[in-house]
């Protein structure tokens, strides 16, 4: 069986054009997600997960645009897609959630209007029909008293409400495939415990696929079932999270694990990745990592491929091996 | 709710009264109407006979009090001039302004909102940067210059329209209009249009900023990001939330359309309200000024006050800050 979604060799730039090249937000970058499977997307700020996300769904702003790679999605390249089978799509087939819940509504509309609007733009239903299913969407994300609150404004509502308003809005279509852009980034960590075993939950009895796109590992840990962490645009490492996590081959995956805090080291200083990661239009040439490794060498020099190991793959020359014991 | 509009009714109330103080005051700086009154041949007796009788002789502040006296009743004096309740001279040229100022909205809204839509969706296309560009002019060209233009290539060169006045009228509701009749639509069109051109550009960039504004909102994204067809994003996402500073804006320029029309009263010779008072400042016709400026204040108030209800109804936001 093929993948869900297969993203292959994507390419996304900002700028540009008219032969010259612009900026590669996203370069090279391939993964698939099975139904039902957690894939977490990792990255730090401006690694370009976002940008990945947004791809998928085509709905990067100008300048931005895919200049290379497919994304086939249940078999069909999306690349082809007219913008009405991209709108039919969207929301239907493929949501998303995005970061930052407190923006994510219209403010002059009420929850309702904007959860109806979202089933009748797939399903020719009644409105009382769409209401009725807003209000057990709803539900569904343990909001109290669903029909008061689809007559409510969002700014009546906490951001953990509002995320779930969004991610209830994200379930009316029993998609295939839900693209969550650190959906709990936002939110205290109880709401976000709720919210993880909702998609959890989801991914589970409804085979749903999800990307969860985060910088946050403990997340990942409990969530997701592969991992591809992105560095300055490009993945530097791919696999099963249980492999990744424990016994890390890029130094970069290594250095970010290092970096969680955990009871067990308690009162050692927290480890640092030293530098910052370098902007998009200033990479160091060869491996973007270079200038940050403690392990580089003048083989770095040169963009290492990324290397396959059994079911995952790294993109580094000097990969960081656990020392057997 | 309840509370916030006897609030502000409150505060409206106090806004009147402020403004007869400065009325009062104002119209007493401006000039000594007896001068223009009497004759300058008159002798001391009958001077002191038509001082009397106007209440000019009394202190400062009983003349206030008359003058308060006279508001409540809805009595501003006689005109100096035409021997007539200066309120109901008023009231009588209030039509003409009114037609020729709702015209002129009606055009600038038109023309404006979805002009200033396009060029808020397409800001690249040389049709939107040419559309910009237009707008400036008519922001900065000065009314009394256009109007002078359209009537020199409209009237006279042309001959097309008429230059100046209503043109036959036809009475509905009791009241004389001239959009009723053909050719009092072709005297409308030339002022209406002066009126409008200024409103039109601001109505204009106005929606334009609100389109930019909005468009990058997140919430826009979301929602096409729902599957929400484009033109549910444009009429009900964008448009809703653009329309907040509009409706401001819509609000305060009527007034200042009903208000100061003068110079494109002057130059059409609309017979209007505008006309009106520029002549009686002229003949120092108190009485008419002050009538004249008490209602623009009223109209302000009342115009504000509706903006505020209006504003309530589009933003869900401000409704809850006003029960709190």
């Amino acid at each position: 069986m093929s993948a869900l979604l297969q993203v292959s060799n994507l390419v996304t730039e900002f700028g540009g054009g008219r032969g010259r090249s612009g900026l590669k937000a996203v370069n090279d970058v391939s993964f698939s997600v099975d139904r039902g499977k957690v894939l977490g997307l990792v990255g730090e700020s401006g690694s370009g997960k976002t940008v990945t996300g947004f791809s998928i769904l085509r709905l990067l702003e100008r300048p931005g645009r895919i200049t290379g790679g497919r994304i086939l999605f249940d078999g069909t390249d999306i690349a082809n897609c007219s913008e009405e089978e991209m709108r039919n799509l969207r929301g239907k087939r493929i949501a998303m959630v995005f970061q930052d819940p407190m923006m994510t509504l219209n403010p002059v509309l009420t929850i309702g209007t904007q959860m109806v609007e979202a089933v009748q733009a797939h399903d020719k239903v009644s409105k009382d029909v769409a209401r009725q299913r807003s209000r057990d969407a709803l539900g569904l994300v343990g909001i109290p008293s669903p029909e008061e609150r689809l007559a409510a404004y969002p700014h009546q509502f906490s951001g953990g409400m509002r995320q779930r308003v969004a991610i209830a809005i994200a379930l009316l279509h029993q998609p295939d495939l839900i693209i969550a852009d650190e959906p709990t980034t936002a939110l205290d960590v109880t709401i976000q415990s709720q919210i993880i075993y909702e998609f959890q939950r989801l991914a589970e009895e409804s085979n749903t696929a999800v990307i969860w796109i985060t910088h946050d590992l403990a997340i990942v840990s409990r969530l997701a079932d592969d991992i591809a962490v992105m560095y300055a645009g490009r993945l530097v490492e791919t696999g099963p999270v249980g492999e990744v996590l424990t016994d890390p081959r890029h130094p970069y995956t290594a250095g970010l694990i290092a970096s969680v805090p955990s009871q067990n080291r308690r009162g050692e200083p927290l480890h640092q990745i030293r530098g910052m990661t370098p902007a998009i239009n200033r990479l160091p040439q060869g491996c973007s990592f270079r200038t940050r490794c403690d392990r580089a060498t003048e083989g770095c020099l040169i963009m290492p491929d990324l290397i396959p190991e059994e079911d995952r793959a790294f993109r580094c020359i000097h990969p960081v091996m656990k020392e057997v014991a | 709710m309840v509370t916030s509009i006897i609030r502000r009714l409150f505060q409206a109330i106090f806004v009147i009264v402020a403004m007869t103080i400065i009325v009062f005051i104002g119209v007493n700086v401006i000039g000594n109407p007896v001068d223009i009154l009497i004759n300058p041949d008159a002798n001391q007796a009958e001077r002191a006979r038509v001082i009397a009788h106007y209440g000019l002789d009394q202190p400062i502040w009983k003349q206030y009090l008359m003058f308060l006296q006279g508001l409540l009743h809805g009595d501003f004096g006689d005109s100096f001039v035409y021997g007539r309740p200066a309120l109901g001279l008023i009231l009588e040229r209030l039509p003409a302004t009114l037609e020729l100022a709702i015209t002129a909205l009606g055009i600038a809204l038109v023309v404006g909102l979805p002009l200033g839509l396009y060029a808020g969706l397409y800001p690249k296309r040389l049709s939107s940067k040419l559309i910009m560009s237009g707008s400036i002019l008519g922001f900065s060209l000065p009314t009394f210059w256009v109007g002078l233009m359209l009537i020199m290539v409209f009237s006279v060169e042309l001959g097309w329209l008429p230059t100046n006045g209503r043109g036959p009228t036809m009475e509905f509701l009791g009241v004389q209009w001239s959009f009723l009749t053909g050719e009092g639509l072709r005297h409308l069109l030339l002022p209406a249009f002066n009126l409008a051109l200024f409103k039109t550009s601001l109505i204009l960039r106005l929606t334009r900023a609100g389109v930019q504004e909005v468009l990058p909102q997140d919430y826009i994204k979301f929602a096409r990001a729902k599957g929400v067809r484009e033109s549910r994003i444009i009429g009900v996402h964008v448009f809703k939330n653009l329309m907040i500073p509009v409706v401001t804006i819509i609000g305060l320029e009527f007034g200042s359309l009903i208000a100061f029309s003068v110079v494109t009263e002057s130059i059409f010779a609309w017979p209007g309200m505008g006309k009106l008072i520029i002549d009686s400042i002229n003949l120092l016709d108190r009485p008419v000024i002050v009538a004249y400026l008490m209602m623009m204040v009223m109209l302000f108030v009342a115009l504000n006050f509706i903006i505020d209800i209006c504003y309530t109804i589009l933003d869900p936001r401000v409704r809850l800050d006003a029960k709190a």
